[in-house]
Protein backbone atom coordinates (compact mmCIF):
# COMPACT_ATOMS: atom_id res chain seq x y z
CA UNK A 1 0.00 0.00 0.00
CA UNK A 2 1.05 3.59 -0.42
CA UNK A 3 -0.12 6.98 -1.35
CA UNK A 4 0.30 7.96 -5.27
CA UNK A 5 3.84 8.80 -5.62
CA UNK A 6 4.76 6.12 -3.21
CA UNK A 7 6.61 3.81 -5.49
CA UNK A 8 3.70 1.17 -5.87
CA UNK A 9 3.70 1.06 -9.58
CA UNK A 10 7.42 1.48 -9.81
CA UNK A 11 8.34 -1.49 -7.48
CA UNK A 12 6.18 -3.77 -9.42
CA UNK A 13 7.55 -2.59 -12.91
CA UNK A 14 11.27 -3.40 -11.45
CA UNK A 15 10.02 -6.87 -10.15
CA UNK A 16 8.23 -7.47 -13.71
CA UNK A 17 11.96 -6.64 -15.39
CA UNK A 18 10.64 -3.55 -16.94
CA UNK A 19 12.81 -1.42 -14.91
CA UNK A 20 16.16 -2.11 -13.64
CA UNK A 21 16.37 -1.37 -10.22
CA UNK A 22 19.09 1.35 -9.13
CA UNK A 23 19.65 -0.40 -5.96
CA UNK A 24 19.14 -3.36 -4.56
CA UNK A 25 18.39 -7.60 -5.30
CA UNK A 26 15.78 -9.73 -5.73
CA UNK A 27 15.71 -12.94 -4.09
CA UNK A 28 13.12 -15.41 -5.57
CA UNK A 29 12.62 -18.87 -2.93
CA UNK A 30 16.31 -17.38 -1.53
CA UNK A 31 17.64 -17.71 -4.80
CA UNK A 32 18.98 -14.54 -6.09
CA UNK A 33 17.59 -13.02 -9.48
CA UNK A 34 18.39 -10.25 -11.79
CA UNK A 35 15.74 -9.18 -15.12
CA UNK A 36 17.12 -7.36 -17.93
CA UNK A 37 13.59 -7.56 -19.97
CA UNK A 38 10.33 -9.11 -18.69
CA UNK A 39 10.56 -12.10 -20.70
CA UNK A 40 13.33 -12.90 -17.69
CA UNK A 41 10.81 -12.30 -15.11
CA UNK A 42 8.33 -14.43 -16.59
CA UNK A 43 10.99 -17.11 -17.08
CA UNK A 44 10.96 -17.14 -13.34
CA UNK A 45 7.20 -17.34 -12.61
CA UNK A 46 6.71 -13.91 -12.41
CA UNK A 47 3.31 -12.97 -14.34
CA UNK A 48 2.04 -8.98 -14.40
CA UNK A 49 -1.85 -8.14 -14.41
CA UNK A 50 -1.38 -4.10 -15.16
CA UNK A 51 -3.64 -1.43 -13.92
CA UNK A 52 -5.05 -0.46 -17.07
CA UNK A 53 -4.82 -4.11 -17.31
CA UNK A 54 -2.83 -4.14 -20.43
CA UNK A 55 -5.30 -5.70 -22.55
CA UNK A 56 -6.50 -5.24 -26.56
CA UNK A 57 -10.22 -4.28 -26.75
CA UNK A 58 -10.15 -5.22 -30.56
CA UNK A 59 -9.32 -8.62 -30.05
CA UNK A 60 -11.10 -11.55 -28.51
CA UNK A 61 -10.70 -12.70 -25.45
CA UNK A 62 -8.52 -15.97 -26.42
CA UNK A 63 -6.07 -14.05 -28.41
CA UNK A 64 -5.29 -11.60 -25.23
CA UNK A 65 -4.50 -14.41 -23.30
CA UNK A 66 -2.22 -15.88 -25.70
CA UNK A 67 -1.04 -12.36 -26.82
CA UNK A 68 2.77 -12.81 -27.35
CA UNK A 69 2.73 -16.47 -26.62
CA UNK A 70 0.79 -17.62 -29.65
CA UNK A 71 -0.06 -21.26 -29.91
CA UNK A 72 1.02 -21.89 -33.73
CA UNK A 73 0.96 -25.37 -35.61
CA UNK A 74 2.49 -26.27 -38.86
CA UNK A 75 1.29 -26.17 -42.20
CA UNK A 76 3.53 -27.05 -44.90
CA UNK A 77 6.46 -24.67 -44.80
CA UNK A 78 4.64 -21.95 -42.43
CA UNK A 79 3.49 -21.67 -39.02
CA UNK A 80 0.06 -20.45 -38.56
CA UNK A 81 -2.08 -19.45 -35.55
CA UNK A 82 -3.49 -22.62 -33.66
CA UNK A 83 -7.20 -20.62 -33.27
CA UNK A 84 -8.65 -24.02 -31.84
CA UNK A 85 -6.28 -24.83 -29.43
CA UNK A 86 -6.23 -21.77 -27.92
CA UNK A 87 -9.62 -21.24 -27.37
CA UNK A 88 -9.72 -24.41 -25.81
CA UNK A 89 -7.04 -23.53 -23.28
CA UNK A 90 -8.27 -20.22 -22.93
CA UNK A 91 -12.06 -21.66 -21.93
CA UNK A 92 -9.95 -24.12 -19.45
CA UNK A 93 -8.55 -21.62 -18.02
CA UNK A 94 -11.66 -19.37 -17.18
CA UNK A 95 -13.81 -22.44 -16.19
CA UNK A 96 -10.31 -22.48 -13.69
CA UNK A 97 -11.69 -19.06 -12.79
CA UNK A 98 -15.12 -19.77 -12.68
CA UNK A 99 -15.48 -16.77 -15.00
CA UNK A 100 -17.97 -16.70 -17.63
CA UNK A 101 -16.01 -15.15 -20.02
CA UNK A 102 -16.13 -16.66 -23.28
CA UNK A 103 -12.74 -17.44 -25.16
CA UNK A 104 -14.43 -15.99 -28.76
CA UNK A 105 -15.93 -12.95 -27.28
CA UNK A 106 -14.31 -9.70 -27.85
CA UNK A 107 -13.06 -8.35 -25.12
CA UNK A 108 -14.71 -4.36 -25.81
CA UNK A 109 -17.90 -6.06 -24.76
CA UNK A 110 -16.83 -7.54 -21.49
CA UNK A 111 -18.13 -6.23 -18.13
CA UNK A 112 -14.80 -5.49 -15.49
CA UNK A 113 -14.31 -8.01 -13.82
CA UNK A 114 -14.41 -10.13 -16.96
CA UNK A 115 -11.69 -8.42 -18.37
CA UNK A 116 -10.14 -9.07 -14.80
CA UNK A 117 -10.33 -12.67 -15.38
CA UNK A 118 -8.74 -12.52 -18.84
CA UNK A 119 -5.83 -10.79 -17.04
CA UNK A 120 -5.40 -13.16 -14.44
CA UNK A 121 -6.08 -16.18 -17.12
CA UNK A 122 -2.81 -14.64 -18.85
CA UNK A 123 -1.08 -15.16 -15.64
CA UNK A 124 -1.91 -18.38 -15.11
CA UNK A 125 -1.33 -19.51 -18.58
CA UNK A 126 2.44 -19.34 -17.83
CA UNK A 127 1.81 -21.56 -14.33
CA UNK A 128 3.12 -18.68 -12.54
CA UNK A 129 4.24 -18.59 -9.15
CA UNK A 130 4.24 -15.06 -8.70
CA UNK A 131 1.35 -12.54 -9.70
CA UNK A 132 2.02 -9.27 -9.32
CA UNK A 133 -1.40 -7.11 -9.86
CA UNK A 134 -1.63 -2.89 -9.65
CA UNK A 135 -4.35 -1.83 -8.58
CA UNK A 136 -6.90 -4.50 -9.95
CA UNK A 137 -9.90 -2.82 -8.38
CA UNK A 138 -9.49 0.67 -9.23
CA UNK A 139 -11.64 0.91 -11.47
CA UNK A 140 -14.54 -1.04 -11.54
CA UNK A 141 -17.88 -1.69 -9.51
CA UNK A 142 -18.64 -3.14 -6.28
CA UNK A 143 -20.01 -6.49 -7.21
CA UNK A 144 -16.91 -6.71 -9.86
CA UNK A 145 -14.67 -5.49 -7.14
CA UNK A 146 -16.02 -8.58 -5.02
CA UNK A 147 -15.39 -10.93 -8.39
CA UNK A 148 -11.77 -9.53 -8.34
CA UNK A 149 -11.62 -10.22 -4.57
CA UNK A 150 -12.28 -13.99 -4.97
CA UNK A 151 -10.30 -14.38 -7.96
CA UNK A 152 -7.31 -13.26 -5.79
CA UNK A 153 -8.42 -15.90 -3.06
CA UNK A 154 -8.45 -18.55 -5.66
CA UNK A 155 -5.19 -17.83 -6.57
CA UNK A 156 -3.68 -18.17 -3.38
CA UNK A 157 -5.55 -21.06 -2.34
CA UNK A 158 -3.46 -22.77 -5.26
CA UNK A 159 -0.63 -22.08 -3.82
CA UNK A 160 0.53 -18.68 -6.19
CA UNK A 161 1.41 -15.57 -4.45
CA UNK A 162 -0.29 -12.48 -5.22
CA UNK A 163 1.49 -8.82 -4.81
CA UNK A 164 -1.56 -6.83 -4.71
CA UNK A 165 -0.89 -2.90 -4.99
CA UNK A 166 -3.92 -0.61 -3.62
CA UNK A 167 -5.04 2.13 -1.84
CA UNK A 168 -8.18 0.22 -1.05
CA UNK A 169 -7.77 -0.87 2.88
CA UNK A 170 -11.39 -2.70 2.84
CA UNK A 171 -9.56 -4.91 -0.26
CA UNK A 172 -6.36 -5.14 1.33
CA UNK A 173 -7.96 -6.26 4.81
CA UNK A 174 -10.09 -8.43 3.41
CA UNK A 175 -7.59 -10.77 1.20
CA UNK A 176 -4.04 -9.83 2.06
CA UNK A 177 -1.77 -11.88 4.83
CA UNK A 178 0.76 -9.83 5.35
CA UNK A 179 0.95 -6.10 4.15
CA UNK A 180 3.69 -3.60 2.76
CA UNK A 181 3.56 0.54 3.14
CA UNK A 182 5.56 2.16 1.23
CA UNK A 183 5.90 5.99 1.62
CA UNK A 184 8.07 8.25 -0.80
CA UNK A 185 9.82 5.35 -2.07
CA UNK A 186 11.07 3.36 0.79
CA UNK A 187 9.62 0.46 2.84
CA UNK A 188 8.06 1.79 6.23
CA UNK A 189 5.96 -1.54 7.33
CA UNK A 190 6.12 -4.64 6.27
CA UNK A 191 3.69 -7.20 8.51
CA UNK A 192 0.75 -9.58 9.23
CA UNK A 193 -2.67 -8.19 7.91
CA UNK A 194 -3.58 -9.57 11.24
CA UNK A 195 -1.46 -7.77 13.39
CA UNK A 196 -2.22 -4.85 11.94
CA UNK A 197 -5.04 -2.27 11.27
CA UNK A 198 -6.94 0.07 8.76
CA UNK A 199 -5.92 3.37 11.48
CA UNK A 200 -2.21 1.91 11.70
CA UNK A 201 -1.52 1.68 7.67
CA UNK A 202 -3.92 5.13 7.09
CA UNK A 203 -0.75 6.85 9.49
CA UNK A 204 2.07 5.11 7.71
CA UNK A 205 0.58 6.06 4.89
CA UNK A 206 0.51 9.40 5.21
CA UNK A 207 3.36 9.51 7.44
CA UNK A 208 1.56 10.20 10.74
CA UNK A 209 3.02 6.70 12.09
CA UNK A 210 6.87 7.02 11.23
CA UNK A 211 7.77 3.30 10.80
CA UNK A 212 5.91 0.00 11.99
CA UNK B 1 -22.21 -5.50 -50.89
CA UNK B 2 -22.44 -1.77 -51.76
CA UNK B 3 -19.51 -2.52 -54.54
CA UNK B 4 -22.07 -5.04 -56.16
CA UNK B 5 -25.02 -3.01 -55.68
CA UNK B 6 -23.59 0.33 -57.64
CA UNK B 7 -22.01 -2.28 -60.29
CA UNK B 8 -25.20 -3.52 -60.61
CA UNK B 9 -26.73 0.16 -60.60
CA UNK B 10 -24.49 0.66 -63.33
CA UNK B 11 -25.05 -1.66 -65.80
CA UNK B 12 -28.79 -1.21 -65.88
CA UNK B 13 -28.36 3.10 -65.67
CA UNK B 14 -25.78 2.97 -68.43
CA UNK B 15 -25.05 0.34 -71.31
CA UNK B 16 -21.47 1.08 -71.31
CA UNK B 17 -20.66 -0.18 -67.76
CA UNK B 18 -21.02 -3.76 -68.59
CA UNK B 19 -19.20 -3.84 -71.91
CA UNK B 20 -16.09 -5.69 -71.54
CA UNK B 21 -13.34 -2.87 -72.59
CA UNK B 22 -14.75 -0.76 -69.50
CA UNK B 23 -14.64 -3.65 -66.88
CA UNK B 24 -11.28 -4.50 -68.15
CA UNK B 25 -10.30 -0.64 -67.42
CA UNK B 26 -11.91 -0.19 -64.13
CA UNK B 27 -10.30 -3.59 -63.09
CA UNK B 28 -6.92 -2.20 -63.84
CA UNK B 29 -7.48 1.35 -62.79
CA UNK B 30 -8.38 0.42 -59.13
CA UNK B 31 -5.55 -2.56 -58.81
CA UNK B 32 -2.79 -0.05 -58.44
CA UNK B 33 -5.23 1.57 -55.60
CA UNK B 34 -6.31 -1.64 -54.21
CA UNK B 35 -2.74 -2.75 -53.90
CA UNK B 36 -1.30 -0.05 -51.83
CA UNK B 37 -4.54 0.17 -49.83
CA UNK B 38 -3.79 -3.67 -48.63
CA UNK B 39 -0.39 -2.28 -47.24
CA UNK B 40 -2.35 1.49 -45.84
CA UNK B 41 -4.75 -0.84 -44.21
CA UNK B 42 -2.18 -2.80 -41.98
CA UNK B 43 -0.32 0.87 -41.29
CA UNK B 44 -3.56 2.30 -39.69
CA UNK B 45 -4.84 -0.96 -38.02
CA UNK B 46 -1.38 -0.61 -36.46
CA UNK B 47 -2.41 2.81 -35.23
CA UNK B 48 -0.54 4.45 -38.05
CA UNK B 49 -0.47 6.40 -41.23
CA UNK B 50 1.82 6.30 -44.15
CA UNK B 51 1.40 9.65 -46.26
CA UNK B 52 4.57 9.02 -48.35
CA UNK B 53 3.05 6.21 -50.53
CA UNK B 54 2.29 8.11 -53.67
CA UNK B 55 5.86 9.53 -53.56
CA UNK B 56 7.25 5.68 -53.35
CA UNK B 57 5.39 5.12 -56.27
CA UNK B 58 6.90 7.65 -58.07
CA UNK B 59 10.53 6.85 -56.76
CA UNK B 60 10.27 3.19 -57.42
CA UNK B 61 9.01 3.43 -61.04
CA UNK B 62 11.67 6.45 -61.66
CA UNK B 63 14.65 4.10 -60.10
CA UNK B 64 13.24 1.08 -62.74
CA UNK B 65 12.61 3.22 -65.39
CA UNK B 66 16.27 4.55 -65.12
CA UNK B 67 17.84 1.88 -64.41
CA UNK B 68 16.58 0.11 -67.48
CA UNK B 69 16.87 2.72 -69.81
CA UNK B 70 20.75 2.69 -69.22
CA UNK B 71 20.67 -0.54 -70.64
CA UNK B 72 20.11 -2.88 -67.26
CA UNK B 73 18.11 -5.98 -67.59
CA UNK B 74 14.60 -6.07 -65.69
CA UNK B 75 15.82 -8.60 -63.12
CA UNK B 76 18.21 -5.79 -61.83
CA UNK B 77 15.68 -3.04 -62.30
CA UNK B 78 12.50 -4.46 -60.78
CA UNK B 79 14.50 -5.40 -57.30
CA UNK B 80 16.44 -2.55 -57.43
CA UNK B 81 13.15 -0.34 -57.28
CA UNK B 82 11.40 -2.40 -54.48
CA UNK B 83 14.54 -1.95 -52.45
CA UNK B 84 14.32 1.82 -52.83
CA UNK B 85 10.52 1.46 -51.87
CA UNK B 86 11.92 -0.83 -49.22
CA UNK B 87 14.62 1.19 -48.22
CA UNK B 88 12.10 4.20 -47.56
CA UNK B 89 9.44 2.05 -45.49
CA UNK B 90 12.49 1.36 -43.24
CA UNK B 91 13.75 5.04 -42.57
CA UNK B 92 9.92 5.88 -42.08
CA UNK B 93 9.49 3.21 -39.49
CA UNK B 94 13.26 3.32 -38.08
CA UNK B 95 12.14 7.33 -37.47
CA UNK B 96 8.40 6.31 -36.16
CA UNK B 97 9.27 3.43 -34.03
CA UNK B 98 13.12 4.30 -32.52
CA UNK B 99 13.13 8.09 -32.64
CA UNK B 100 9.48 8.18 -31.12
CA UNK B 101 8.15 10.75 -34.08
CA UNK B 102 5.09 10.85 -35.53
CA UNK B 103 4.16 8.81 -38.30
CA UNK B 104 2.11 11.64 -39.99
CA UNK B 105 4.85 13.84 -39.57
CA UNK B 106 7.75 11.37 -40.59
CA UNK B 107 5.22 10.14 -43.63
CA UNK B 108 4.99 13.80 -44.32
CA UNK B 109 7.97 14.45 -44.96
CA UNK B 110 9.08 11.45 -46.66
CA UNK B 111 6.21 12.31 -49.07
CA UNK B 112 8.20 15.90 -49.83
CA UNK B 113 12.18 13.86 -49.82
CA UNK B 114 10.60 11.17 -52.20
CA UNK B 115 9.25 12.81 -54.83
CA UNK B 116 12.13 15.26 -54.86
CA UNK B 117 14.67 12.65 -55.12
CA UNK B 118 12.61 11.12 -58.16
CA UNK B 119 13.23 14.79 -59.86
CA UNK B 120 16.98 14.54 -59.37
CA UNK B 121 17.50 11.00 -60.48
CA UNK B 122 15.56 11.76 -63.62
CA UNK B 123 15.96 15.40 -63.83
CA UNK B 124 12.39 16.14 -64.29
CA UNK B 125 12.24 14.62 -67.65
CA UNK B 126 9.85 11.70 -68.90
CA UNK B 127 10.92 8.57 -69.35
CA UNK B 128 9.63 6.13 -72.16
CA UNK B 129 12.77 4.04 -73.39
CA UNK B 130 13.42 0.99 -71.20
CA UNK B 131 16.51 -0.76 -72.62
CA UNK B 132 16.72 -4.27 -73.92
CA UNK B 133 13.87 -5.37 -71.53
CA UNK B 134 11.23 -2.71 -72.38
CA UNK B 135 8.71 -4.72 -74.43
CA UNK B 136 9.16 -7.23 -71.22
CA UNK B 137 8.46 -4.38 -68.56
CA UNK B 138 5.69 -3.07 -70.04
CA UNK B 139 3.67 -6.47 -70.71
CA UNK B 140 4.50 -7.13 -67.10
CA UNK B 141 1.83 -3.57 -66.09
CA UNK B 142 0.38 -3.01 -69.40
CA UNK B 143 -0.24 -6.80 -70.58
CA UNK B 144 -3.06 -9.32 -69.57
CA UNK B 145 -2.82 -13.13 -68.87
CA UNK B 146 -6.08 -15.47 -69.65
CA UNK B 147 -8.31 -12.14 -70.33
CA UNK B 148 -7.53 -10.80 -66.84
CA UNK B 149 -5.15 -7.53 -66.80
CA UNK B 150 -1.81 -8.31 -64.62
CA UNK B 151 -2.06 -5.82 -61.66
CA UNK B 152 -5.59 -7.53 -61.24
CA UNK B 153 -3.99 -10.57 -61.05
CA UNK B 154 -0.88 -9.18 -59.12
CA UNK B 155 -3.80 -7.28 -56.68
CA UNK B 156 -5.46 -10.49 -56.35
CA UNK B 157 -2.51 -12.88 -55.15
CA UNK B 158 -1.66 -10.14 -52.81
CA UNK B 159 -4.82 -9.39 -51.18
CA UNK B 160 -4.95 -13.11 -50.59
CA UNK B 161 -1.95 -13.55 -48.97
CA UNK B 162 -2.27 -10.21 -46.75
CA UNK B 163 -5.64 -11.75 -46.23
CA UNK B 164 -3.75 -14.69 -44.54
CA UNK B 165 -1.00 -12.74 -43.08
CA UNK B 166 -3.65 -11.05 -41.40
CA UNK B 167 -5.50 -13.75 -39.64
CA UNK B 168 -3.02 -16.66 -39.62
CA UNK B 169 0.17 -15.30 -38.20
CA UNK B 170 1.97 -13.80 -35.48
CA UNK B 171 2.86 -10.98 -37.00
CA UNK B 172 -0.87 -10.16 -38.28
CA UNK B 173 -2.07 -10.54 -34.95
CA UNK B 174 0.25 -8.69 -32.98
CA UNK B 175 0.01 -5.93 -35.89
CA UNK B 176 -3.33 -5.77 -34.61
CA UNK B 177 -2.95 -5.94 -31.01
CA UNK B 178 -0.59 -3.04 -31.49
CA UNK B 179 -3.42 -1.25 -33.06
CA UNK B 180 -5.51 -1.88 -30.31
CA UNK B 181 -3.14 -1.35 -27.52
CA UNK B 182 0.00 -0.14 -27.60
CA UNK B 183 0.87 -0.14 -23.95
CA UNK B 184 -0.11 -3.56 -23.74
CA UNK B 185 1.61 -5.41 -26.85
CA UNK B 186 4.72 -3.68 -25.11
CA UNK B 187 4.25 -5.07 -21.53
CA UNK B 188 3.80 -8.58 -23.39
CA UNK B 189 7.37 -8.38 -24.89
CA UNK B 190 6.80 -7.99 -28.32
CA UNK B 191 9.33 -6.34 -30.03
CA UNK B 192 7.10 -3.38 -30.77
CA UNK B 193 9.72 -1.50 -32.46
CA UNK B 194 10.78 -4.14 -34.97
CA UNK B 195 7.39 -4.96 -35.58
CA UNK B 196 6.61 -1.15 -36.60
CA UNK B 197 9.72 -0.93 -38.84
CA UNK B 198 7.89 -4.16 -40.59
CA UNK B 199 4.55 -2.43 -41.43
CA UNK B 200 5.93 0.49 -42.90
CA UNK B 201 8.00 -1.66 -45.09
CA UNK B 202 5.23 -3.91 -45.85
CA UNK B 203 3.26 -0.47 -46.79
CA UNK B 204 6.07 0.80 -49.05
CA UNK B 205 7.06 -2.49 -50.56
CA UNK B 206 3.01 -2.40 -51.82
CA UNK B 207 3.69 0.98 -52.94
CA UNK B 208 6.89 -0.15 -54.81
CA UNK B 209 5.25 -2.62 -56.16
CA UNK B 210 2.74 -0.77 -57.68
CA UNK B 211 5.04 1.73 -59.30
CA UNK B 212 6.44 -0.97 -60.96
CA UNK B 213 3.25 -1.85 -62.62
CA UNK B 214 2.36 1.21 -63.42
CA UNK B 215 5.15 2.15 -65.78
CA UNK B 216 4.52 -0.83 -67.67
CA UNK B 217 0.74 0.16 -67.75
CA UNK B 218 1.60 4.11 -68.74
CA UNK B 219 4.11 2.98 -70.96
CA UNK B 220 6.07 5.90 -69.36
CA UNK B 221 7.47 7.75 -65.86
CA UNK B 222 6.86 11.18 -64.88
CA UNK B 223 7.97 12.77 -61.49
CA UNK B 224 4.21 13.73 -61.11
CA UNK B 225 3.03 10.26 -61.21
CA UNK B 226 1.18 9.08 -58.11
CA UNK B 227 0.70 12.41 -56.91
CA UNK B 228 -1.78 12.90 -54.61
CA UNK B 229 -2.69 9.16 -54.44
CA UNK B 230 -2.36 8.42 -50.89
CA UNK B 231 -5.20 10.51 -50.23
CA UNK B 232 -7.29 7.67 -52.22
CA UNK B 233 -5.35 5.12 -50.94
CA UNK B 234 -6.57 6.13 -47.70
CA UNK B 235 -9.85 6.49 -48.46
CA UNK B 236 -9.75 3.23 -49.54
CA UNK B 237 -8.95 1.55 -46.88
CA UNK B 238 -10.72 3.89 -44.63
CA UNK B 239 -14.08 3.04 -46.51
CA UNK B 240 -13.11 -0.60 -46.75
CA UNK B 241 -13.56 -0.24 -42.73
CA UNK B 242 -9.89 0.65 -41.92
CA UNK B 243 -10.56 2.71 -38.64
CA UNK B 244 -7.90 5.45 -37.80
CA UNK B 245 -7.64 5.09 -34.47
CA UNK B 246 -6.20 1.40 -34.78
CA UNK B 247 -6.55 -1.78 -34.48
CA UNK B 248 -9.39 -2.25 -36.98
CA UNK B 249 -9.06 -3.14 -41.15
CA UNK B 250 -9.23 -6.12 -43.16
CA UNK B 251 -7.58 -6.78 -46.64
CA UNK B 252 -10.71 -8.21 -48.50
CA UNK B 253 -12.29 -4.14 -47.11
CA UNK B 254 -9.28 -2.49 -48.56
CA UNK B 255 -10.37 -3.97 -51.88
CA UNK B 256 -13.82 -3.39 -51.82
CA UNK B 257 -12.93 0.37 -50.62
CA UNK B 258 -10.69 0.89 -54.02
CA UNK B 259 -13.27 -0.76 -55.83
CA UNK B 260 -16.38 1.29 -55.10
CA UNK B 261 -14.10 4.71 -55.58
CA UNK B 262 -13.23 3.57 -58.98
CA UNK B 263 -16.44 2.61 -59.81
CA UNK B 264 -17.87 6.32 -58.53
CA UNK B 265 -15.13 7.86 -60.54
CA UNK B 266 -15.77 5.68 -63.74
CA UNK B 267 -19.82 5.77 -63.47
CA UNK B 268 -19.20 9.99 -63.37
CA UNK B 269 -17.44 9.54 -66.68
CA UNK B 270 -19.91 7.84 -68.05
CA UNK B 271 -23.24 9.15 -66.91
CA UNK B 272 -21.53 12.14 -68.54
CA UNK B 273 -20.82 14.00 -65.03
CA UNK B 274 -18.29 16.88 -65.54
CA UNK B 275 -14.75 15.53 -63.93
CA UNK B 276 -14.83 18.54 -61.77
CA UNK B 277 -17.66 16.85 -59.93
CA UNK B 278 -15.18 13.59 -58.90
CA UNK B 279 -13.52 15.51 -55.75
CA UNK B 280 -17.09 16.44 -54.78
CA UNK B 281 -18.45 12.72 -55.01
CA UNK B 282 -15.51 10.78 -53.40
CA UNK B 283 -15.22 12.74 -50.59
CA UNK B 284 -18.52 12.88 -49.56
CA UNK B 285 -18.70 9.02 -49.88
CA UNK B 286 -15.54 8.67 -47.79
CA UNK B 287 -17.40 10.34 -44.68
CA UNK B 288 -20.81 8.76 -45.57
CA UNK B 289 -18.68 5.33 -44.98
CA UNK B 290 -17.28 6.21 -42.15
CA UNK B 291 -20.62 7.64 -40.77
CA UNK B 292 -21.79 4.54 -41.16
CA UNK B 293 -19.44 2.75 -39.35
CA UNK B 294 -19.80 5.13 -36.37
CA UNK B 295 -23.54 4.22 -36.78
CA UNK B 296 -23.06 0.43 -36.54
CA UNK B 297 -20.77 0.91 -33.67
CA UNK B 298 -22.72 3.19 -31.41
CA UNK B 299 -25.85 0.74 -31.28
CA UNK B 300 -23.50 -2.21 -30.51
CA UNK B 301 -21.69 -0.35 -27.82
Amino acid sequence: MGDNGAGKSTLVKVIAGNFAPSAGEIFISDAKVEFHKPLDAQRAGIEVVYQDLAICDNLSAAANVFLGRELTRRVGPIQILDYARMRIRAGELFARLKSETRPRDLVRRMSGGQRQAVAIARALLSDAKIILMDEPTAAISVRQVAEVLNLIRYLSDHGIAVVLVSHRMPDVFQVADRIAVLRRGRLVASKRASESSPEEVTGLITGAIEFA
Amino acid sequence: MAAMLACLALSLLTDTFATERNLFNVSRNFAFVAIIALGMTAVIASGGIDLSVGSAVVLSSMTVAVLMSAGMPFWIGIPAALGVAVLMGAVNGILIAYAGMPPFVVTLGMLSVARSLAMVLSNNKMIYQFGPDHDLLLALGGGSTMGLPNPLIVMALLAGITGFIFKWTRWGQHLFAMGGNENAVKLTGIPVRQLKVSVYVFSALTAGITGVLEVGWLGGVTTNLGQGMELSVIAAAVIGGANLAGGVGTAFGAVVGALLIEVIRNSLILLGISTFWQGAFVGSFIVIAVAFDRFRSVRQG
